[in-house]
């Protein structure tokens, strides 16, 4: 018993005291990805400075909903194969409340007397958005509705699933089943054809030191700033935040400590629904709605999630934003065609997978 | 419980072929109309039962989801096409490869019915194995899930490069006229029914060949890792080689389907390979049908694919054309909540993997029943 | 204390286990208040499976647990906690990835505007915690993450604290500085049922002991007549 004892004081002396040498190299190990992005970045900023900023408008959505796929991911230990379809059902659900349009027969809309567009003065414009307050309160419901969604899904599929002991792997597959269905309802209310919120010209706006960049943009970076900041604080900054993580790191010890786990998961699931809902109709005043889009969603998501250490919120962040300026810049510099730009994301992807599994900013790999 | 396993595939399947015959019966009233339908219907169902063993190689085998089945699909369809097309003509298509015309002229009797198909299916599978091994050799060790959507990524950045890449093969105009197999012996009327011959033959072959493997010391090891990662790596074996070799064969089956794809449209192009079509589809049927066992990837490959190409036909009815327009989009959210709802209700599928490796499946019920009663639920309001 | 008053922990009858085959049959212990109690036994004898049937993580099958003279049976750990029972696990009991002072909130989840008076009375116990508030948990030496891990536990002030070999992968030093914790911590008057190899240790703190072997109750007694007992040299102190 001593001898364990001795052993394990042995391997902890190993551990610890490794010498300094081993200890700057590791701080410089974990201080490289973070020069070389910081190089790429400032130059990219500079040499390409236009689609620089757009990545980092399309890499605030991306880190949205990356975000809420690792708090999922870490809290509720389901690898959400249905979050790119379930980000793409919000934007859409986004604009049935703006629109109150769905598909009726043949190519034909059938708009419903429901859309908030047909409130007085709903599409005036705000500033120089190209939408007015129909379209902001339509986000809104669209990320409340998210909640009930995701929640139902969790509590009907993979709470059962996980309850039974299922394995990671048939609760992946569980939710590749939930995004085919996602994908098909999506398809049942609005057919298969793109959709956009807003029609009208888009303005463009000149900041100092800046390109134009088109207004809407600017609103969009500002709302994935506020939930960042509001993401952080709640999980950084107050009790419930603070039992999500602790739930992430150790569930049996949380349950120990007094932490309704089960109540902890449904918050997580509730703010990674408000997050991606969101990010999704944002993206969708981006570009534009497709059905089909949801899936191939997955790419940066995933990508931004494990380049930023999968489980880890702040890291999800980051990831998405290095996401979306890799993928802008590399096609506006030209180095591939315009229809690569999710390869590119998934080259990203497969490298961080390769050479720094644990992600870029990761400790444990 | 022993009972309606036995019985309620049974049903199913029954009620498919009921609804295959009847169906277009009822529609034309005329035989030869049943025959057009199903004979053709049938050579597919073969060729994504192909594709379907592919996938339970990868998945009831080795425990690797493969969500990006797609990506091999497409490249073994586009490997027989450019394989067993003449050379590209330069103005109307361009593409690499085109070795139809010098394989034909091979020194060996009736070679051109035949040497270009084995030829360009078996590139097809090569290809795809390759492919695989590329992707699944630096992976194999990481997590699962990450594997799973670098294959998702994969299969999105061929379906890329076959539309965007006009030089390789004729970009989003895709390949037309690719030569069928053994055309010289039967003529257009009754090809189809030689067709239908070669494509269940290949299915035989392909299952009789990886039942052997299964059951030979080699498949033992890959059940014994699927059954016991941890045992079978103290036990010496190579866990994750054997988990690559697994991948591999898995994905040059899934290419040897996609080549008979090719071979049976004549046609291919970018369009056709979607996520749905070539991944999702495929893991209805397998989940349907049982994973872990041949037989459940093909009665789910006949029970899904079944009633996907026989509810087309409603479309036929006097449906309100708001009802008829979505009666695809319908079937697709089918196809999803099928997965869904087998993996809750009876996630050994419509034929559960037999006796052989029971002791594994005993394991993980008492493992079930003991996560039940030991914790009270995590997730217990 | 008081002989009349119900013991602040008893555990009647139980049994339990991972399987079907139950790895304890019929095991009873009991801590009266202010007592520390200290469970020996061979490796497998279910000691482990005792604490955590006890603290809620697996279900009896037969008997009860009662707090305080309160049925408990049943109840999971989140509730548990509520009703005066912590619990430090043998391994993986802080949150690694939280600060020092997150864990403490952690432990005091359930506490209203109390807290960071406990968190005060915690760190009074504790001194060496107070200038690493900031600090990982999983940057602390192990000793230092063990004195967090009972800190966390007693953040809710409990009735009786439930330590599965608190001992365990310490350096000796270590041994001897956790064994003074859990004597100080008992001091303050909160009760402790102990699992320990080291049963040499545990015992010499300890008022009460109980020997379990095979998943039964083999001996209980006063801690020193156990020490002194010849089956329990010969088996457990290697004598």
């Amino acid at each position: 018993m001593a001898s364990v004892a001795d052993r394990n004081l042995v391997d902890r002396r190993d551990g610890a005291g490794s010498g300094l040498a081993a200890g700057t190299a590791r701080r410089l190990g974990e201080a490289a990805p973070w020069v070389v992005l910081g190089v790429l970045g400032v130059w990219s900023a500079v040499a390409l400075t236009e689609q620089f900023v757009v990545g980092i408008i399309v890499g605030s959505l991306y880190a949205l909903a990356a975000v809420g796929l690792t708090l999922i991911y870490g809290i509720a230990r389901v690898s959400h194969f249905a979050h790119g379809d379930v980000m793409m059902l919000s934007a859409y659900i986004g604009f049935f409340a703006f629109t109150g349009s769905v598909a009726g027969a043949g190519a034909s809309d059938v708009t419903l007397p429901l859309g908030l567009a047909s409130l007085p003065g709903a599409t005036e414009r705000i500033w120089l958005f190209s939408f007015g307050y129909g379209l902001v309160l339509a986000i809104l419901i669209a990320a409340v509705a998210a909640v009930p969604i995701l929640l139902a899904i969790d509590r009907a599929v993979y709470r059962p699933l996980l309850s039974r002991g299922a394995s990671t792997a048939i609760v992946a597959v569980s939710s590749l089943g939930v995004a085919i269905a996602v994908r098909g309802v999506m398809l049942l209310v609005w057919g298969p054809s793109g959709r956009r919120y807003s029609q009208g010209i888009r303005d463009t706006v000149e900041l100092p030191g800046l390109p134009r960049i088109v207004a809407d943009q600017l609103f969009i970076l500002a709302t994935a700033a506020i939930l960042a900041m509001a993401a952080y604080v709640l999980l950084y900054r107050t009790r419930l935040g603070t039992a999500m993580r602790a739930t992430a790191d150790n569930p049996d010890l949380a349950r120990a400590s007094g932490i309704d786990t089960g109540s902890v998961r449904r918050w997580t699931w509730a703010v990674a629904g408000f997050l991606t809902a969101v990010a999704g109709c944002l993206l969708a005043l981006q570009s534009q709605l497709s059905p089909e889009l949801g899936f191939v969603l997955l790419l940066p998501i995933f990508a931004s999630a494990i380049l930023g250490g999968i489980g880890s919120p702040h890291g999800a962040f980051i990831g998405g934003l290095v996401v979306g300026v890799i993928g802008e810049t590399t096609v506006g510099a030209g180095w591939i065609g315009p229809g690569y730009k999710l390869a590119v994301t998934f080259v990203v992807l497969i490298v961080v997978i390769l050479f720094r599994p644990g992600g870029l900013f990761g400790s444990r790999s | 419980m022993i009972n309606r396993s036995r019985w309620l595939p049974i049903a199913i399947v029954g009620f498919v072929t009921l609804l295959l015959v009847g169906l277009p019966l009822e529609r034309t009233g005329n035989v030869r109309a049943v025959v057009d339908f199903l004979v053709p219907a049938l050579a597919t169902m073969a060729i994504f039962a192909v594709v379907c063993i592919g996938l339970n190689v990868q998945w009831g085998y080795t425990g690797i989801f493969n969500f990006g089945v797609v990506g091999f699909f497409l490249v073994g369809a586009y490997t027989a096409a450019i394989v067993t097309m003449p050379p590209a003509d330069g103005e109307f298509s361009t593409y690499v490869g085109g070795f139809g015309q010098t394989l034909a002229n091979v020194p060996l009797p009736g070679a051109a019915h035949w040497v270009p198909h084995l030829v360009g299916a078996l590139a097809a599978a090569g290809i795809s194995a390759v492919l695989a091994l590329l992707l699944a050799w630096p992976m194999v060790r990481l997590r699962e899930d990450y594997l799973a959507i670098a294959l998702i990524g994969t299969a999105e950045v061929l379906r890329r490069i076959a539309t965007e890449e006009q030089w390789l093969v004729n970009g989003s105009r895709g390949l037309a006229g690719i030569p069928r197999p053994l055309a010289g012996l039967a003529d257009g009327d009754t090809y189809k029914y030689l067709f239908l011959a070669l494509a269940l033959a290949t299915l035989a072959l392909i299952y009789l060949l990886i039942d052997l493997g299964i059951r030979s010391p080699w498949g033992r090891v890959l059940r014994a890792i699927r059954e016991d990662e941890g045992a079978a790596a103290a036990a010496g074996k190579n866990v994750n080689g054997f988990k690559l070799q697994g991948f591999v064969l898995g994905a040059a089956i899934m290419g040897a389907g996609g080549a008979f794809y090719a071979f049976q449209q004549g046609a291919i192009s970018p369009e056709t390979f979607t996520h749905f079509f070539g991944t999702f589809i495929i893991w209805a049927m397998l989940i349907a049908g049982g994973s872990g066992n041949m037989a459940g990837a093909i009665v789910g490959t006949y029970v899904i694919w079944g009633l996907w190409s026989v509810t087309l036909q409603l479309q036929g009815y006097d449906l309100p054309r708001f009802l008829a327009d979505r009666v695809p989009h319908l079937r697709d959210t089918i196809i999803g909540l099928t997965i869904v709802v087998v993996l809750l209700v009876n996630p050994r599928g419509l034929v559960p993997e037999r006796a052989r490796v029971s002791r594994w499946l005993d394991r993980r019920v008492s493992s079930m029943r003991r996560a039940e009663k030991a914790t009270t639920s995590p997730a217990a309001d | 204390m008081s002989g009349t008053q119900a013991p602040a922990l008893l555990a009647e009858g139980i049994t339990s286990g991972y399987t079907e085959v139950p790895i304890i049959r019929n095991v009873s212990v009991s801590v009266a208040h202010g007592e520390i109690v200290t469970i020996i036994g061979p490796n497998g004898a279910g000691k482990s499976t005792l604490l955590k049937t006890i603290f809620g993580f697996l279900r009896a099958r037969t008997g009860r647990v009662v707090v305080d003279g309160a049925e408990v049976t049943g109840m999971p750990p989140e509730r548990l906690v509520r009703r005066g029972l912590a619990f430090v696990p043998q391994t993986d009991n802080v949150f690694g990835s939280l600060s020092v002072r997150e864990n403490l909130t952690m432990g005091g989840f359930t506490l209203g505007a109390e807290m960071e008076q406990r968190i005060e009375r915690v760190l009074g116990l504790f001194p060496l915690l107070a200038p690493r508030l900031r600090e990982r948990a999983d940057r602390l030496s192990g000793g230092q993450r063990q004195t967090l891990a009972l800190a966390r536990a007693l953040m809710l002030d409990p009735t009786v604290l439930l330590l599965d070999e608190p001992s365990a992968s310490l350096s000796p030093v270590m041994v001897e500085s956790v064994f003074s914790h859990v004597a100080a911590i008992n001091g303050q008057g909160t009760a402790v049922l102990m699992i320990e190899q080291n049963a040499r240790h545990a015992l010499a703190i300890s008022h009460r002991g109980y020997v379990l072997a095979n998943g039964e109750n083999r001996l209980e007694g006063p801690a020193a007549e156990l020490l002194q007992s010849d089956d329990v040299r010969r088996l457990y102190l290697g004598e």
